[in-house]
Order: structure tokens, then C-alpha cells, then sequence
């Protein structure tokens, strides 16, 4: 089955699809009229679905664990999520999702506490070396011949190695991950294509663990393999979950968020300017960069028939939660469609609120430090290859799949 | 680069509530002086929470910047 072009979009407030080609390609103005006339939006595209674009409802829900369960966090829903409609998902093939993620507590709450260590900041400065050794090898490739693709031969290879490495998993086969996620989280329309790349995700962790089993390493995944609550270890399908989320979670995202700023540096000479001129700016930079071009969004189910800004919410309908949205409501954010490098006040949620925060925050925003440090040192100057194709990707996640440049 | 100015107020006290605290690190990452991140994300306030005039400012600003609003003031 291949995927067909959907019908035009010609009502966002009752008929909205996040995989409209418009959509995609500028969500902002479309975010601004919603917000404006019909601030939680409908369709029935993808079963019964929400999507608010203020700030305060998506935090709301965010932090309303009992009325929306993270059981479905897939924007696209996946084929057992559809049919038949209503049922409760049973993924046959990861019977707990991939926790802490797709978990409600409590197997979220233990899930995470195993994972989140593996994040801390800690943690995270010690693979900072690596990264921006990566980051430099990167751009040795490409420096002397003038011009490159700034996603696909820098941004998109840089999370998947930092992930395999934590993970525990050959680097070698970066490429081969990398395409997993996309089928997964880009071409999840897809559900063939989407249902392939998650069986050879799954059958190649099964081996991971099974190697581990008898020969543990020092990753992630050996620790988890080894790790005992209440004198137990770990379900091994629990394990496989995780693993596959750290995965799919870490790699398309922090891409897509290092690819957005390539991408805005080259469009806005002034700020590229100014954050070479003036360090002290890159911190405030980093927010500013993922506050407005967030790549993620996520879903909710709801769990019982609810109401929300007058919307009558059934059980069992989803809501998109729409961080990258919120994150340019102009309640919360002064200018919200310009990028101030230096934005003082700045409580964004690139990486959702309340207990689903993401657990790679910290992972996250040091490779996209290190991947614009180590690109703007080397090639300070640098602009849009004349008539270049910028593509970007959407849906669960947004960010440009190619952007040639000349330097 | 400046910070935004406030008026600083001798004596302010803050805390982070540890049940609004979801980990984000906003405060660690504007201030590591003044609070302290553990290996789960929760955030902490050194000392008895007393922010040294110098802090002030920066001290408001990871008030205004954190997106559970974890961060009170003490009276």
C-alpha cells in the first residue's frame, strides 16, 4: 500500500490535517487564525482528533494525567489504534509500548526513574567530547567542496551516533537506524512501511538483549537488562520498549531541531553574526531556536468524555499536543513570530510539560550547542545554495530534510 | 548581553515546589550558582534558599522562565 495524497484541506477549524502539504510547510498562519477563531480544532481525518494551538490548554492537558492518557502518543495513529475504533491498543508486537513514553503510571513512573539517569546533566557532559568530535568529523567531509546539505550530511547524523553510543548499539549501522525512525515517525502514513521498520527494530533489540544477556556491556542497555526491582529484573518486553524509544525518540527530534537552526542561520545573517560575535547569547539562543521551530508533537487519548474550552471531548477521541504551536501564542510570548536570540522571558515547552517532560532534554539541547558551535567555528559564512529545495518533514515531527548551502 | 533589570529587592527567598518540578533544568541552565539538579532532573535551591543580591535579577528571570512554575517566592 503506498500513501495517498490526502484531500485538500479547505476548513482547518472542523476538517484540520497535520500532513497537509500547507501545513507542513508553514503551520504558523494557520496556528494564528485557529488561535484566533477556534483555539481547540476537530477533524475526523484520523479518528475523532483535537488540536489546540493555545499554550494554556495544551498545558492543561499536559498535566491532566486523568482524563488523557499517553497510552497513544502516535500523531498517526497506528493500524490497531484505528480498527477497530474505540478498542483499547494492543500492540501485538510491544504489548507495553515503548515506556515511559506511551505509559501512564504507573509503569511510567518506575519506567523513567530507570531512564532518566542516563539523562542527567552529569551524564550528558561526559558525552560531550564525543559529540563534538562526531560534529568536527562531520564537517571535514564537506568543508573544502564549498557547499553541502546542512540536514542530510550534518543534522540528521549526528543524534542517531550520540544515541547508539549511549545505547550500546554499532554506530555502523547509524543509516539503517536512521531509516527505521524516519518510516516510523516520518512515513507513518504509511502503516506497511510503518509496521516493516518496527518489526526490524524490534527483531534486531531482541538480539541486542540476547547478546547482553550472558555479556554485559557498560550501556544503557545492559543496565537495564541487569537491573532488579523488588528482587525481579526487568520484563524483557519492557526493556525492548525502552530501548526502541530511545531510539525513535532521540534521533529524528534532535535532528530536526539542529536542522532548523542551520536552517534559520542561514536565512538571518544578523543573528548568525551575533551569535558568533557574542557567546554569552548562545544559551538564550538554544531556548529561543527550539521555542520557535519545535519540532515535536505528541497525542493523548482521552479517557473518559470530558470537556475542554467548550470542546465536548468523547472517550476514547485524541489530542495532538501541539508544543510548537503553543509556543507562539502571543498570551505567553511577546513577538512570538520573531526569533529574539536574546528572548528574556522564555518558559517554552519544546519538550512538553508536566510528567511526560521529555527525559533527553538535557541530551538534546547539548548536541544542538555543540552542532552549531563546531558548524558556525568552521564555516562562520554560509547561505542558501542559489534556488535550493528546502524540504521539511511533519507531522509527528517538524524540521528540514535538506537544505543545500554554499560557504 | 544584559539580563533583564528588576528592581532588586534586598532579601528575596526562593524554593522550588518538588511537586510542580517536572526537571526541565531552565533554572540549573540560567544559574547553576543557585540551584542544584540531581541525577532524576529535581531541582533544589542551595542553602536555605536566600538569593545573594548579585542573583537577584538572574534569580527572577528563572522564576519568569520555568514552565511548570515551580519556582516560589518566600515571604
Amino acid at each position: 500500500m503506498t500513501t495517498e495524497l490526502p484531500e485538500p484541506v479547505t476548513d482547518w477549524t472542523t476538517d484540520f490535517d497535520v500532513l497537509d502539504p500547507g501545513y507542513v510547510a508553514d503551520p504558523f498562519t494557520i496556528w494564528d487564525e485557529l488561535r484566533a477563531k477556534c483555539p481547540i480544532a476537530h477533524s475526523d481525518r484520523r479518528g475523532s482528533t483535537w488540536l489546540p494551538t493555545r499554550y494554556e490548554d495544551v498545558s492543561a492537558i499536559a498535566h491532566d494525567i486523568e482524563h488523557f492518557s499517553s497510552l497513544q502518543v502516535a500523531v498517526i495513529p497506528l493500524k490497531f489504534e484505528l480498527d477497530p475504533p474505540g478498542d483499547r491498543p494492543r500492540d501485538p508486537v510491544l504489548p507495553y509500548g515503548l515506556p515511559p513514553i506511551s505509559a501512564d503510571p504507573p509503569l511510567h513512573t518506575w519506567t523513567r526513574r530507570l531512564l532518566l539517569p542516563w539523562f542527567s546533566h552529569r551524564r550528558v557532559e561526559g558525552y560531550e567530547a564525543m559529540t563534538r568530535e562526531l560534529c568536527r568529523g562531520l564537517i571535514d567531509r564537506f568543508v573544502e567542496q564549498g557547499h553541502a546539505d546542512a540536514a542530510a550530511d550534518y543534522a540528521q547524523q549526528i543524534p542517531v551516533r550520540v544515541i547508539a553510543n549511549i545505547l550500546g548499539v554499532e554506530s555502523g549501522l547509524a543509516d539503517t537506524f536512521t531509516g527505521w525512525v524516519r518510516d516510523v515517525l516520518e512515513f507513518a502514513d504509511d502503516h506497511a512501511r510503518r509496521r516493516e521498520a518496527m518489526k526490524e527494530l524490534v527483531i534486531y533489540f531482541l538480539n541486542q538483549i540476547d547478546l547482553r544477556q550472558h555479556d554485559p556491556g557498560e550501556d544503557l542497555l545492559s543496565e537495564l537488562l541487569h537491573t532488579e526491582l523488588d528482587g525481579r529484573p526487568v520484563e524483557h518486553s519492557v526493556v525492548l520498549g525502552m530501548a526502541a524509544l530511545v531510539l525513535i525518540a532521540g534521533v529524528d527530534t534532535t535532528w530536526s531541531a539542529i536542522g532548523s537552526a542551520l536552517w534559520h542561520l542561514a536565512t538571518h545573517e544578523d543573528d548568525r553574526h551575533r551569535l558568533i560575535a557574542d557567546p554569552e547569547v548562545v544559551p538564550f539562543a538554544i531556548e529561543e531556536l527550539l521555542r520557535a521551530y519545535s519540532p515535536v508533537t505528541m497525542a493523548r487519548v482521552v479517557t473518559g468524555d470530558t470537556e475542554m474550552a467548550g470542546c465536548p471531548m468523547k472517550q476514547g477521541d485524541k489530542v495532538l499536543m501541539n508544543f510548537p504551536a503553543a509556543n507562539r501564542d502571543p498570551e505567553v510570548f511577546d513577538d512570538p513570530d520573531l526569533v529574539i536570540l536574546d528572548r528574556q522571558r522564555n518558559r517554552h515547552i519544546a519538550f512538553g510539560s508536566g510528567i511526560h517532560r521529555c527525559a533527553g532534554s538535557n541530551l538534546a539541547r547539548m548536541e544542538l550547542r555543540i552542532a552549531i558551535e563546531e558548524w558556525l567555528a568552521r564555516i562562520p559564512e554560509y547561505r542558501l545554495a542559489e534556488g535550493a529545495d528546502v524540504t521539511w518533514a511533519g507531522g509527528q515531527v517538524r524540521g528540514p530534510r535538506s537544505i543545500p548551502v554554499v560557504f | 548581553m544584559t539580563t533583564e533589570s528588576t528592581g532588586q529587592s534586598a532579601g528575596l527567598r526562593i524554593r522550588v515546589d518538588p511537586e510542580k518540578c517536572q526537571g526541565h533544568s531552565r533554572c540549573y541552565g540560567l544559574l547553576p550558582e543557585l540551584f542544584e539538579v540531581d541525577d532524576y532532573g529535581l531541582s533544589t535551591v542551595v542553602g536555605d534558599g536566600s538569593v545573594p543580591l548579585e542573583l537577584v535579577a538572574k534569580a527572577r528571570l528563572a522564576i519568569a522562565n520555568c514552565p511548570e512554575g515551580a519556582i516560589e517566592e518566600l515571604a
